[in-house]
């Protein structure tokens, strides 16, 4: 049983590195334009609002808790604590999708979905004379955090799903406290988003965030 | 099965990724120049190590998945260093700053 354990933990790690090569070259693109145009993404990310970035931290940092303590309930054969635990998670994922969505609607609001819409405003930019030069730019910026936050989004819808599986698992009473991988290795799934949003906050919300507040 | 954390430090590191997101997002708002980035970046690498350690429970697992986790890190630092100093010393570039 604890070889299969180890195996079973092994194994999700390898899926997780996949999933760092994926979000790595995304990373990397990211890193090589902000490398470019720092002063076009400095002020672009302006148009982002951290309060709901730092929000969205805040609460996947909380759901990241509770999985946690999900884990370590199923490890102890507590099950209605794991089932509570389970749901305080995929509400909080939930919460997280939801405040994604509205920071989505504002963007589509203000045409700052590249490709698609109308045009950007340019009037509050005259730090950059060639406008659309800078327009372009900005787009790189928003092209990034659509696809970044975007993959990222998926990723979290997925875990809800994985989420709910292992809920209902749970509620049948599959798990016991010498049987709880599944829940172990969602876990792991779980925490690795995390961490790509707490790397994501700072590098899309907070880079042009300085001349803003001060 | 590993050892498992106590209640009391998931607590405690929830506490502190909390804390450190708060602080993240104050010292945005102070002009460290070039600095701010790496700041952001170094306190982003130590809640991503709380969460890896401590809510993962990496730090319990064997050392088999120990050396897959260390390969994560070594295949980002290869892919982003590599590609970092390509484009640092194209002198060429329009604004030959890597952050």
């Amino acid at each position: 049983m604890e070889q299969q354990f180890d195996s079973a933990t092994l194994g999700m790690w390898v899926f997780l590195l996949t999933e760092i090569m994926f979000f790595g070259g995304m990373f990397c693109a990211y890193m090589i334009y902000r490398s470019m145009y720092p002063a076009a993404f400095a002020s672009t990310s302006q148009h982002m609002n951290p309060l709901w970035g730092a929000t969205n931290t805040a609460v996947l940092i909380v759901s990241s808790l509770s999985m946690a303590l999900a884990v370590r309930a199923a490890h102890l054969g507590q099950q209605k604590a794991l089932q509570i635990l389970l749901l305080i998670t995929i509400f909080f994922g939930l919460c997280f999708l939801g405040v994604k969505a509205i920071e989505y609607h504002e963007h589509w609001v203000d045409n700052k979905v590249p490709l698609i819409g109308g045009h950007w405003d340019y009037s509050n930019t005259p730090e950059f004379p060639n406008q659309a030069q800078y327009a372009r730019q900005a787009q790189i910026l928003f092209c990034f955090y659509f696809f970044m936050t975007g993959f990222h989004a998926v990723h979290m819808i997925v875990g809800v799903g994985l989420m709910l599986t292992i809920f209902a698992m749970a509620h049948k009473g599959k798990f016991n406290s010498s049987y709880f991988t599944p829940v172990e290795i969602s876990g792991l799934y779980w925490h690795f988003v995390d961490i790509v949003w707490i790397f994501l906050f700072p590098l899309l919300y907070l880079i042009g965030h300085t001349k803003n507040l001060i | 099965m590993h050892q498992l954390p106590s209640v009391r430090s998931y607590v405690l590191v929830w506490l502190t990724l909390t804390i450190m997101t708060f602080v993240t997002f104050y010292i945005s708002t102070i002009d460290l120049g070039d600095w701010n980035i790496v700041v952001a970046l170094l306190i982003a690498f130590f809640k991503m190590m709380l969460v890896i350690l401590i809510f993962m429970n990496v730090k319990a697992e064997s050392p088999l998945t120990k050396l897959f986790v260390g390969a994560g890190f070594f295949w980002m630092v290869l892919l982003l260093g590599q590609v970092a100093i390509d484009y640092i010393s194209r002198t060429w570039m329009p604004e030959g700053k890597m952050w």
